[in-house]
């Protein structure tokens, strides 16, 4: 059993996590990429590089016949997070993502692709379909984080984000969720909990930004190519870590220099685990999901500790 | 009780002795501050406190036994700012007597056992690192295990930036945990003390069945200062105070700290763990 070694901690950093077979599309060692692995400061500048396929780029070159569904049925539509039913080789999903501009203009619109807490709340709708229906749920992850403004404060951003953690954590039906490109904190892993997550070669990941560690940690946010690195942000670490169980290869100098090889190397990839997972029953599924974030952690137990007791004494002494 | 400059000038006065208010400016006998549960005499402030008075606070007396206290971060990125993490744990430790920022435990409130976990703002700014999402998975866990209700008593600046994405991470899987407690019909009670944002806001602290907050305690999702810089925006005031989170509908009731282990109780007495909804797939 593939998951086997994983729960064990038998598996090697190298490994990725040893969930996802290497099958051709993914890159599931970081040792592969070899002299093409980039720093993280220019993964950093290729995740965020304005000419980047941003999700609708991606969605409309995936999935066909793809119907966006608006609102969050209590607010309003956030266009910065975008979602409805498309066609994958035939296939009916539901797919959501978070939705960059390519100029100015439509990332005024977009928001920068920082989402309201309504956007969640639209997610978490359409989570809701995918599972009453039982259609996988395609996630993609492209955002700075999720808007920081008072009136996202007001409209209870924090609880928008947590309830949509918390809803894909138990969701009954497949997930894969692919960082695009930025995965900004809390606000990506809102679209994050995927029974496999997938990251494109140049995406990165991580619970700050560089410039915001930089802010808080060296005081100027001029440091932010040493939080960078220091972070561990960008793909291969993330492989390295077990964040993401394979990295899609990009075409050469980056994504934004084929949108169309882009898409497909996600296609491709997507289409592959979604064979494997819609072979496992919902149980399955879900325990493997609670198990997939539940190892996430470095900690150190020091030896001969005495377990926890199973029952704890206050029940013995009143005798339940 | 009124003791402003009693001594003539204030610097003069013993540290040891005395806390100034820093909301009222009152000068407070130290000895009468943790006697009144530190909170103002004068204005109610509630000062910060940590996880070990917080748990004789609010649970029976002498029922507390603490689970998982040995557990230590280990360094998966190799993170180096002014000093390396390892240090930087290290120091905290020598500074608080803690290990990390939570501590775990099984406890009797008002005679019902329940497993209980309490932030200590203390430690690197009670921030969330693999420490406190294994210690606080643990702790839902065994809340499952044992069928007990769950509390936790928030205190924390977010996740812990030294462990990257890792941290990020400690997120979903406590809500995982969290999540099949609900199923079960265990009742988790989320208590919100100053100061609560970032990703701890974000997960776990948002989800209660009931959310209790002490008065005043800054609770947000982006500290004010990232809202201030990102949008350049003055904001009004008491933003982000508890208070303004209960009249915008994300906090049940804002609770005065000498009131929290009755009000506590209450709801323990009133949510019982529904035994026939057993976690089940």
């Amino acid at each position: 059993m593939k998951e086997l070694g994983t729960l064990l901690g038998t598996r090697s950093p190298a490994e990725g996590n040893g969930q996802v077979p290497s099958d051709g599309y993914l890159i599931v060692d970081s040792k592969e990429l070899g002299s093409a692995r980039v720093s993280a400061w220019e993964a950093v500048k290729l995740a965020r590089d304005i000419h980047r396929p941003h999700a609708l780029d991606l969605i409309e070159r995936i999935f066909t016949r793809f119907q966006e569904l608006h609102g969050d049925r209590s607010f309003r539509d956030d266009p910065a997070i975008v979602g409805g039913i498309a066609e994958l080789d035939g296939r009916p999903v539901v797919v959501v993502a978070q939705q960059k501009g390519a100029s100015t203009e439509e990332n005024i619109q977009r928001n920068f692709g920082m989402p309201h807490p309504e956007g969640y709340r639209k997610a978490i709708r359409l989570y809701r379909l995918a599972e009453r229906f039982h259609l996988p749920l395609i996630t993609l992850i492209d955002t700075p984080g999720a808007y920081p403004g008072p009136e996202a404060e007001e409209r209870g951003q924090a609880e928008a984000i947590a309830k949509s953690i918390d809803t894909m954590t138990r969701l009954r039906t497949p997930i894969v969720a692919v960082v695009a490109g930025e995965g900004g904190s809390g606000g990506a892993l809102a679209l994050g909990v995927g029974d496999v997550v997938l990251a494109l070669e140049n995406a990165i990941y991580s619970v700050i930004s560089p410039e915001g560690a930089a802010a808080i940690l060296w005081r100027t946010a001029s440091e932010a190519e040493r939080a960078a690195n220091a972070l561990r942000l960008a793909g291969p670490d993330l492989l390295e870590l077990g964040i993401v169980d394979g990295l899609i290869p990009e075409p050469k100098g980056g994504a934004h220099n084929d949108h169309d090889a882009t898409a497909a190397n996600v296609k491709a990839a997507i289409v592959a685990q979604l064979d494997r997972l819609t072979r496992l029953t919902v149980p399955d599924l879900l325990v493997a999901r609670y198990e997939r974030f539940r190892r996430f952690g470095v900690v150190i137990e020091p030896a001969g500790e005495a377990a926890p007791p199973r029952h704890a004494w206050w029940k013995r002494v009143l005798g339940r | 009780m009124r003791l402003r400059m009693p001594f003539g000038r204030r610097k003069e006065l013993p540290s040891h002795l005395w806390t100034q208010c820093p909301d009222c400016g009152e000068m407070l006998f130290n000895k009468q501050l943790t006697r009144n549960m530190n909170v103002c005499t004068k204005c109610d402030h509630h000062f910060k406190i940590g996880a070990r008075e917080r748990i004789d606070l609010l649970v029976d007396k002498a029922s507390f036994e603490e689970h998982d206290a040995e557990l230590v971060s280990g360094d998966p990125l190799g993170f180096v700012d002014s000093k390396p993490y390892p240090q930087r744990i290290e120091s905290a430790r020598l500074r608080s007597g803690a290990r990390d920022a939570v501590i775990t435990g099984s406890a009797l409130i008002a005679h019902d056992p329940v497993e209980i976990a309490v932030m200590d703002f203390d430690f690197i700014g009670g921030s969330m690192g693999s420490v406190v999402g294994e210690k606080i998975t643990r702790a839902a866990e065994r809340a499952l295990a044992a069928q007990a209700p769950l509390v936790i008593v928030s205190a924390s600046g977010g996740a812990r930036m030294q462990e990257g994405t890792l941290a990020l991470m400690q997120m979903a899987k406590i809500l995982g945990a969290l999540g099949r407690l609900g199923d079960a019909g265990i009742p988790y009670i989320s208590v919100l003390t100053d100061p609560t944002t970032g990703g701890v806001l974000a997960s776990y602290a948002s989800l209660g069945d009931v959310i209790l907050a002490e008065p005043k305690a800054l609770i947000g999702f982006s500290g004010a200062r990232v809202t201030d810089q990102t949008i350049g925006e003055r904001l009004p005031a008491g933003f982000q105070r508890a208070e303004f989170v209960m009249a915008h509908g994300f906090v049940d009731q804002v609770v005065p700290r000498a009131q929290l282990k009755e009000r506590i109780a209450f709801f323990l007495g009133a949510l019982r763990p529904r035994a026939d909804l057993r976690w089940s797939l």
